[in-house]
Order: C-alpha cells, then structure tokens, then sequence
C-alpha cells in the first residue's frame, strides 16, 4: 500500500529542465532502497511555478521542492523519504516580512495562496496520462450525469444559468452559443476545441491540455461530436491528449452508446501549423476541411454553418475546462464565484516583469494589484511598475491608475484593453512603450493572412511608421499619421486579428503620447531602449583615465591619453556596442 | 462501463489513492525514523500503519520525522488530530500499530496503556 506520493512535474517548462530525468532518478534510487511499493512516482501536469521548476511534490506532506537537479534526488529521498527530514534548502518558501523567518506552509505562500482553482484543478495533481486518476476525481460524472439523468435542454440551461462566458477571448456567451446549435436542425454537428493558443507568452490552454486532457475531452462530449484542433507546437499536449482519448475509447467513455444510451460520440485532433490567425474561429474550420487558414466573413456563425457546412460549436480549452464542474456542482455554485457579469474565474500567464512568473488561476473580479504584486511579487529589482498589457497582440495596456479596477470582462474593455485569452505582460520603468508597440506590430505583420487590404497593407505601414519612431526619423506628423491609420484598419479589416491589431498602438498613444513625443521632438527614448536613439558618453569627473574602455572598443572610437586627459568618445565613430560600459570599473560611461 | 454506477465503482476504487494528494486527513501518524528509529523497527511499525489504515478504509495521513531526542522511547510514534492535538505512543511495534489504527484512528479512544505516560 502506498503511503507518499512523490508528483513530479511534466509540463512544458519543467520537461526542459530535464524534470524527466528526475523522474528516472527517483525511480531507481526508490527501488534501490527497497520502497518501490510505499512511495509512488507520479508525472503530473503543470504546477502554475515553472520559473521556479522542476517542480517536485511530496505528499501526504505538501512539500513542494523547487529547481530540483538530478543530483538533489538522492537527498531527497534519504533525508525526507526514508528519514522524514525535509530538504529545507530546496523547500518552496516565502520570507514573512515583519519576522524575516522563512514561511514553508504550501497554502500559506502568496503565489497560491490568492488562486482558486477550477479550470486548473487537477495540473499537478493528477497523472494526465491515467484516465483512472481523472475518474477517482470524479471525472466523467459530469457526462454520466448529463446522458443518464439531464435532457440537452436542461445540459444547455445549466451552462447558460451559469453565466460562462467564452475564456478564448471575446466572452461570448457560451450558453447561448450552445443554444444556437441546438436549435439548428441537421444529422450532424460538430463540436470543435479551439486549441491553437497564438497570443505570444500565453500558455494556459498548452497547460490543460498538458495536465488534465480529459476535462476538456469530457466537456466536449457534454457538448456533442468533435475535434480537438491543436497546433503541432505543442508535441507534449498533442501526445497527452492522443493518450487519453485512447483511454477514453477503451472504458467506453468515447464512441457508440455511451453510459448504454444512443448517444454516440468520437473524436479526432488536428494539428495546425501554428499561425495565429488560425485561432479565429472561420479560419481554424477552413484549415480543418484541409484549405488554407482564413478567415471568412460573419455571419453565418458557426453555430449554424461550421465545418462541413454542418452547425458547430467552437469553444476554448479553457472554456470546455469548466464544463464539467458547473454540470457537477451545479449553476449556482459556479455565478457564486467571480462577478454579477463574469462568473467564475479566469487562468492568466503572468510574465514579463514580475517575480513569479507562472501560470495563477483567479476569481474574476480580483484586481490587478492582487495578481501582480500578491502572487507575481512585484517587479524585481526594486523597479517602478509602468504597465501591464492584457490580451495580447489584440489587447492593450493598463497602468498605474487602473491597478485597483477589478478583472473581469466588461472592466478591461470599458479601460481600453481586453481579457483575450489570458496574456498578462507586466512592464516596469525600463520598457520602453513604443518599442512594446512595435514588437506587437511586427508580430501581426508576420501572422497577417493577407486576405483583406487593410490588414496586409495597413499594419506593415504601422510597422514602418513605428520603426521610424523608435530610429528618430519620426515626427510629431508621423504620430498623426499612426493614429488615423489605425483608426481605419480598425473600422476596414475582415477579421478580429485586423481589426485589433492598432490596439497596442492606440493604448500606448493614449497613456503614453509624452514617450511617443520624446521620440520625435527630441529624439530621445525615456527608458533607454531604442538603441538608434541613444549615445555612449564618458562622464570626465568620474573617468579616472585608465584607459581601459579604449582597449574594449572594437572600433577606436574613444580617445585620450592615459594617466593625463579623460577619455572621449566620438559618436560617428561609435557602434554602440556597450563594451566600453562594461570595461569601465568606475562607472564613468554613460548612456543617455 | 455500463452505467454512472460502474464509473461509480471505478472511481471509488482509485479514490483512496488521491487522497494522500489533498492534505485533508482526520488524524496524521507521524512515524520517528531517525538513524535509532529505524535501528530500533521503526520500519515494520511504519508499514503496519499504512496496510492498516488502508485496510480499515480510514482519513489518516503517515509521514516520518528525524530523530525527536527520546531515543531510548523508540520507536516512537505521534498522533496528532484534526484540532493538532497530540498523543504520543512508546516502544512501538506492528501489532501495537495494528490495535492503535483500530482504537484511536478508527474510533477516537486512545489506546492509554501505550502512551509516553503509562511508562
Ligand atoms: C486573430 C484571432 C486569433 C484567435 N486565437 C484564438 C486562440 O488561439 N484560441 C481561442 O480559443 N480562440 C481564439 N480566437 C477566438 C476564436 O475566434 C473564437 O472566438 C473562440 O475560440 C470561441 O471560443 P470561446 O467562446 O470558448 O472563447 C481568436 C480570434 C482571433 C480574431
Ligand atoms: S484582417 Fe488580417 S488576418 Fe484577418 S482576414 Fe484580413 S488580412 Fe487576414
Ligand atoms: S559603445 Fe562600443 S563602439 Fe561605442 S565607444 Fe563604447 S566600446 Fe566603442
Ligand atoms: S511546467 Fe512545471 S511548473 Fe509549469
């Protein structure tokens, strides 16, 4: 009988770091000392901490050991498996701050401490990859409940009742789409889950896939027949999610008359090839019936012509992740969690700069100072928070001001932003606005499909402006020109990638014009990032003529004379490759 | 798979397993396995209290701890309830374990004659 559970991480991140041969090592050295059978080595999904990954946990403990190597396995296992002593120096931990005494307390830590989780329920704590586990947390009751003792009216009235709303990025609601399909009369529908996650830095659908595949094949069963479409760029979801719908078809959970009913239910996954624009809905059902992945003008909606011309439901990851707890436990139970308008609760990748980064789950409604300084920890460093870009390319971002406002759907879009899919990039005092502006920028350009003119066109001219901008052949004419263009790119474009794509160009203009201006008037970037506008310089009061940068500089551009005269650097000569700022021990070269 | 009922089954057959993963439990064994617990049979005692609870279908999590400084007492094992409070059981061994699981797990008495105190 087992009495420990040791779950290791086997997410995206943690695999990276070799967590799979962590798993290797804690087998053989359990078997070694003979506790093959009391101690169990589980691979789970993600933990939500990859920064601080591999993760290791141990149960019935709730130690969670962080940046675990391969040679800390056999401490591990001497000291804490076999004698009961903790390997503090690996253990997870917050420093209490009026104490300075290390906090160990799993539910005590700040990270998890403000996350409710629902769509991440079982990542890290279930074995993806055994459909038993699944179960023995009450998997596919929900699908049993829903056959065997709900009619599809009252299935679809539960969702509705529930107020959940679609969590791939408009917050459509997902009652009502379920609706629409129901009314449409055909022999066949399909059911589709949007997989391919494009929004740079975002991550979250990657770890459900990763860590509960079947809460998402369950819901779609729930919903009717289906795809899964994911993009090749995940081979861990892919392979996780082919193995469960295996399982699944062996218990009978999967294909003809399931629960006995005359309900039958199959599904296949497809895999694109990872352009963004396949993300939205009419394109990723043209790339499924094997043309190319573009969009198409709406309506028809889905609901009533999808794939095949047949009515289709198409929902996120996330979205299908909370399917089965709200048919489990009720409406009711699910509109108590989060806000009047947006129950429930949403996953965000936090990232950028901020101390955690990670994948948090949260309550909608949470502000965004609780998940960036409570469970991100602040900017590190000490540095001053600048903003915060929420829905990426597509989004916009939130600064100081908006810290307090709650996160929920209807908030983020009044502020000028938008939930998307779950992104949040935390910027501090070192970003520079208009550089974020352009990377976006530059991101859309590549992904644009080319169907419609305004897109294709109409953000490589935003990209060209914006590199004008960020190279000092900007003026303030050319801000104008910016913000106009974006206008009509915004009103023109065929699809949602074109039509949001100005909005971190129009969100920087609109809390950030004096470091758009500074560019142009005086060619100065504020933060010190936009390389074309910047210049080395040697401070003569602190030079101490040594020397030593000119012997650094690659192309001769500083002069002097050791010992006598400060040093000098000549700006037509100079590539700006920061060697001397480095050379120099007595911090005398300056960038400005 | 049948019915909701062989999923019932299933599910109740493997839950036992998930439970060690949520940090709920009616009582925590804690078992002294330092280098003079495990000398002294801390191991079987260990064992003992795991096939048993298991089999008894009981909430009780078992962890070790080092060496608690009571070494001639061991081994040594601690109970600690939902409220944390604590009894510590002496001189332990597997058959020891097996009536403690029984009585104090199983039905809240404490098996008084075992504690630190009777000696
Ligand atoms: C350019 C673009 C990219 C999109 N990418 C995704 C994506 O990666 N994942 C996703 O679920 N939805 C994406 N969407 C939204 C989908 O079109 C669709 O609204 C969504 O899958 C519906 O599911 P939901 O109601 O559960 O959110 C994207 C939309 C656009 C315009
Ligand atoms: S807006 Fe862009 S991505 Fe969408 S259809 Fe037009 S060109 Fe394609
Ligand atoms: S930045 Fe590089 S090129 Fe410019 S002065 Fe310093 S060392 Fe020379
Ligand atoms: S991948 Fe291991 S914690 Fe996220």
């Amino acid at each position: 009988m087992e009495r420990m559970n040791v779950l290791i991480c086997g997410g995206t991140g943690c695999t990276s770091s070799k967590s799979d041969l962590i798993e290797q090592e804690f087998t053989r050295l359990l078997q070694e000392k003979g506790l093959e059978k009391e101690v169990k080595v589980v691979k789970t999904g993600c933990f939500g901490l990859c920064q601080k990954g591999p993760i290791v946990a141990i149960h019935p403990d709730r130690v969670f050991y962080c940046q675990v190597k391969v040679e800390d396995v056999s401490e591990i296992v001497n000291e804490h498996i076999y004698k009961g002593r903790r390997v503090e120096r690996l253990e997870m931990h917050d420093v209490d701050e009026a104490t300075q005494e290390k906090v160990f307390n799993i539910d005590k830590i700040r990270f998890y401490a403000k996350q409710k989780r629902i769509a991440l329920r079982n990542c890290g704590v279930i074995n993806p990859e055994d459909i038993n586990e699944y179960i023995a947390r009450d998997g596919y009751m929900a699908l049993g409940k829903a056959l065997t003792e709900m009619t599809p009216a009252e299935v679809v009235d539960e969702i509705k009742k529930s107020g959940l709303r679609g969590r791939g990025g408009g917050g459509f609601p997902t009652g009502l789409k379920w609706q629409f399909a129901a009314k449409e009369v055909n022999d066949q529908k399909y059911v589709i889950c949007n997989a391919d996650e494009g929004d740079p830095g975002a991550f979250m659908d990657r770890s459900i896939l990763e860590g509960d595949p079947h809460s998402v094949i369950e819901a779609m069963a729930i919903a009717g027949y289906g795809y899964i479409y994911s993009r090749a760029e995940y081979p861990i979801a892919v392979e996780r999610l082919n193995i469960a719908i295996g399982q699944a078809r062996e218990l009978g959970l999967l294909g003809k008359n399931i629960f006995s009913t005359d309900f039958s239910f199959d599904l296949e996954l497809r895999l694109g090839a990872g352009a963004f624009v396949c993300g939205e809905e009419t394109a990723l059902i043209a790339s499924i019936e094997g043309k190319r992945g573009m969009p198409m003008p709406k309506p028809p909606f889905p609901a009533q012509k999808g794939v095949w011309g047949k009515p289709t439901i198409i929902n996120n990851v996330e979205t299908f992740a909370n399917v089965a707890q709200i048919i489990n436990n009720g409406a009711d139970w699910f509109k108590s969690i989060g806000t009047e308008k947006s129950s429930g609760t949403k996953v965000f990748a936090l990232g950028g700069k901020v101390v955690n980064t990670g994948l948090v789950e949260v309550p909608m409604g949470t502000t965004l100072r609780e998940v960036i300084y409570e469970i991100g920890g602040g900017c590190p460093n000490n540095k001053r928070f600048k903003a915060v870009q929420t829905g990426g390319p597509s989004g916009g971002c939130l600064t100081e001001k908006d810290l307090d406002s709650p996160i929920d759907f209807d908030t983020l879009v009044a502020k000028g932003s938008m939930m998307g899919s779950g992104g949040m990039i935390v910027m501090d005092e070192d970003n520079c606005m208009v550089d974020i502006a352009r990377f976006y920028m530059d991101f859309i350009v590549d992904e644009s499909c080319g169907k419609c003119t305004p897109c294709r066109v109409g953000t490589k001219r935003l990209l060209e402006m914006l590199t004008d901008i960020c190279e000092g052949r900007g003026t303030m004419e050319t801000i104008d020109e910016l913000e106009k263009l974006c206008y009509t790119i915004k009103s023109t474009a065929l699809c949602g990638l074109g039509q949001t794509a100005p909005n971190p160009v129009l969100s920087t203009l609109r809390f950030f014009r004096d470091e758009y201006e500074a560019h142009v008037k005086e060619k100065r970037c504020p933060a010190k990032v936009c390389k074309a506008l910047l210049s080395y310089s040697i401070d003569p009061t602190k030079c101490k003529k040594c020397s030593l940068c000119a012997k650094n500089c690659p192309v001769q551009a500083i002069s002097g004379v050791p010992g006598v005269e400060p040093f000098k650097i000549d700006t037509s000569k100079c590539i700006k490759c920061g060697a001397c700022m480095t050379s120099c021990h007595f911090n005398a070269v300056e960038l400005r | 798979m049948k019915s909701l009922a062989d999923l019932k089954a299933l599910r109740d057959q493997t839950k036992k397993r998930l439970d060690l993963r949520d940090g709920e439990s009616d009582y925590r064994v804690v078992v002294g396995m330092g280098t003079c617990g495990i000398a002294a049979g801390a191991r079987p005692v260990l064992n003992a209290f795991v096939e048993e609870i298991a089999k008894e279908n009981l909430k009780a999590s078992v962890t070790q701890i080092g060496c608690i400084g009571m070494c001639s007492y061991e081994p040594l094992v601690e109970i600690y309830d939902k409220e944390g409070n604590k009894t510590t059981y002496v001189h332990m061994d597997a058959n020891k374990a097996v009536e403690i699981v029984k009585k104090h797990i199983g039905q809240g008495i404490v098996c008084e004659n075992y504690t630190i105190g009777a000696k």
